[in-house]
């Protein structure tokens, strides 16, 4: 895939959580908005975004690290993205 | 002595936050049998007030029914207290088997196994039929405990928006390459009182090879024009693979539950089931009541034909009264209040005025959806009904929230 900035990763997933999780339009999500810890993504719906950043990106992130908490926030997200995209 | 004070104080503050954070629950002591009236302590230590249930999901008024009650009388002189064994060992009666072939019948399947409850049920049937290489596919809003059997399972997790066959026909093409797919669904979910949409969701899991399964809790026994649940409401009835049930709620209120569908899948819970391996089934007593209850059923629909009368009575009543409610065919009547201080607060006053009906809110409903949960019985006379929507209205002029809409009670109250 073509080379994406770190704002353009955020917003990627951003969009994705949104369309994803959130049926409720008076929800804001920002980048920092905890997703789980929140109540906003449930521990077992996040099988979907690892399937979906997987595919996306290319890469393979071991179950071990598809953690609640890295899935926190879409900052986290793209962080542990970025760990599977440098290697 | 291995619970020195610094174990005791890590509970202690554990408690403290819970009673922090307003979910701390306490129990009110009914000292009467459960029906529409009942006399209940509360709090603890006062005195006996005499109040209108109405958060029972004693559905069809069976949880004390005479014939009820004589028939688990004839079931402990004839068949004993209790078992003292698992099924498998020495802890299976004549009537566990016959009742497995009523419930059979009823759900118009084609086997059962009894489980001591549905919890127990949801808890065994997923490790019970699926292995690492499968994939279960629930609807976000089913039961906390078919969320525990869910973990207990090493098969794959994905969810679908509530109710969205979209989102559904979506998960089931992600996962188009599982040895098998399970969609997991309540037939009536409990806290919203609204159905699902089995026939859609059957024509779903034929056209992709999957397994539906449906927790027909607050359903069994009066959703559909014989009762026999939410299959029969939404035209599928026989072609649903797997239904969880219980007991304890409109078929006598007692306890229990089962597994009810495709002779393999209860054939395998049977023999991998653990809470129908290492716990006692229904006690006779209870086996007896229940069979009792299928009796009623299977005479006439008059109870549960009641209880639709009823509940179209009551959601009418609040609406003319200007309530927000949940949309619904149901006899589980949330009045939204969206506000979690203010569905507590309500509670009290409705107490105060005879009416024992409670308020959740977040967790148990999303955050900015806490609610009254109201349940309608065919045990409810009109008069029950009147008088309860009277005090629902009392108390809503208190709180001035009569006729407002939605973002105007939350601009009122706050979230």
């Amino acid at each position: 895939m073509e080379e994406m900035n770190i704002n353009e990763m955020k917003e990627m997933v951003l969009k994705y959580v949104i369309k994803e999780y959130i049926d409720d339009d008076d929800v804001t999500i920002t980048y920092e908005t905890p997703l789980i810890s929140s109540g906003y993504v449930d521990s077992f719906s996040m099988v979907s975004l690892l399937v979906f950043l997987e595919n996306k990106f290319k890469i393979k992130i071991p179950p071990s690290k598809a953690t609640p908490e890295a899935f926190d926030s879409v900052n986290s997200i793209v962080a542990l993205v970025n760990q599977y995209l440098e290697k | 002595m291995s619970f020195p004070e610094s174990i005791r104080s890590i509970y202690q503050a554990q408690l403290a936050d819970i009673q922090h954070a307003g979910i701390f629950k306490e129990e009110r002591f009914i000292h009467s049998a459960q029906s529409a009236d009942i006399e209940v302590e509360f709090p603890s230590g006062s005195e006996l007030k005499k109040v209108i249930n109405m958060c029972a999901n004693n559905y069809l008024g069976l949880s004390s029914h005479p014939d009820v009650i004589k028939a688990a009388h004839e079931g402990l002189e004839t068949r004993g207290y209790g078992m003292s064994s698992v099924r498998f060992i020495c802890g299976t009666q004549d009537i566990h088997r016959e009742l497995e072939n009523r419930v059979t019948e009823f759900l118009g399947t084609e086997d059962t196994i009894l489980f001591p409850s549905c919890m127990d049920a949801n808890a065994g049937v997923f490790e019970a039929i699926l292995t690492s290489e499968d994939v279960m596919i629930s609807d976000r809003l089913v039961h906390a405990s078919i969320i525990d059997g869910m973990r207990l399972c090493s098969a794959q997790h994905d969810t679908f928006k509530h109710s969205s066959m979209e989102h559904l026909e979506e998960k089931l093409l992600l996962h188009a390459d599982k040895r098998l797919k399970l969609v997991i669904t309540d037939g009536v979910f409990s806290m919203d009182g609204d159905t699902a949409r089995l026939d859609r969701m059957v024509e779903l899991c034929e056209k992709y090879g999957a397994m539906l399964l449906v927790d027909d809790s607050h359903a069994t026994g009066f959703i559909g024009k014989t009762g026999r649940g939410t299959h029969e409401y939404c035209g599928v009835f026989g072609k649903i693979d797997i239904i969880t049930t219980t007991f304890g709620k409109a078929l006598g209120g007692a306890s229990g539950g089962c597994v009810s569908g495709r002779r393999e899948i209860v054939e395998m819970c049977r023999q991998k089931a653990r809470p129908y391996l290492f716990s006692n089934t229904i006690a006779p007593v209870i086996v007896s009541g229940v069979l009792k209850v299928f009796d009623i059923l299977s005479a006439n629909t008059e109870r549960r034909d009641k209880l639709e009368k009823n509940a179209a009575y009551w959601r009418k009543g609040l609406t003319e009264a200007g309530f927000v409610l949940r949309e619904g065919n149901t006899p589980i009547v949330p009045v939204m209040l969206f506000n979690a201080k203010l569905s507590q607060d309500f509670s009290k006053d409705l107490y105060r005025e005879g009416i024992y009906a409670i308020g959740f809110f977040f967790p148990v409903v999303p955050n900015g959806q806490a609610r009254i949960r109201t349940q309608i019985s065919a045990g409810h006379e009109i008069h029950h009904l009147d008088r309860a929507l009277d005090a629902f209205i009392r108390v809503g002029k208190k709180y001035g929230i009569l006729g407002l809409t939605k973002d105007q009670i939350i601009e009122k109250h706050g979230l």
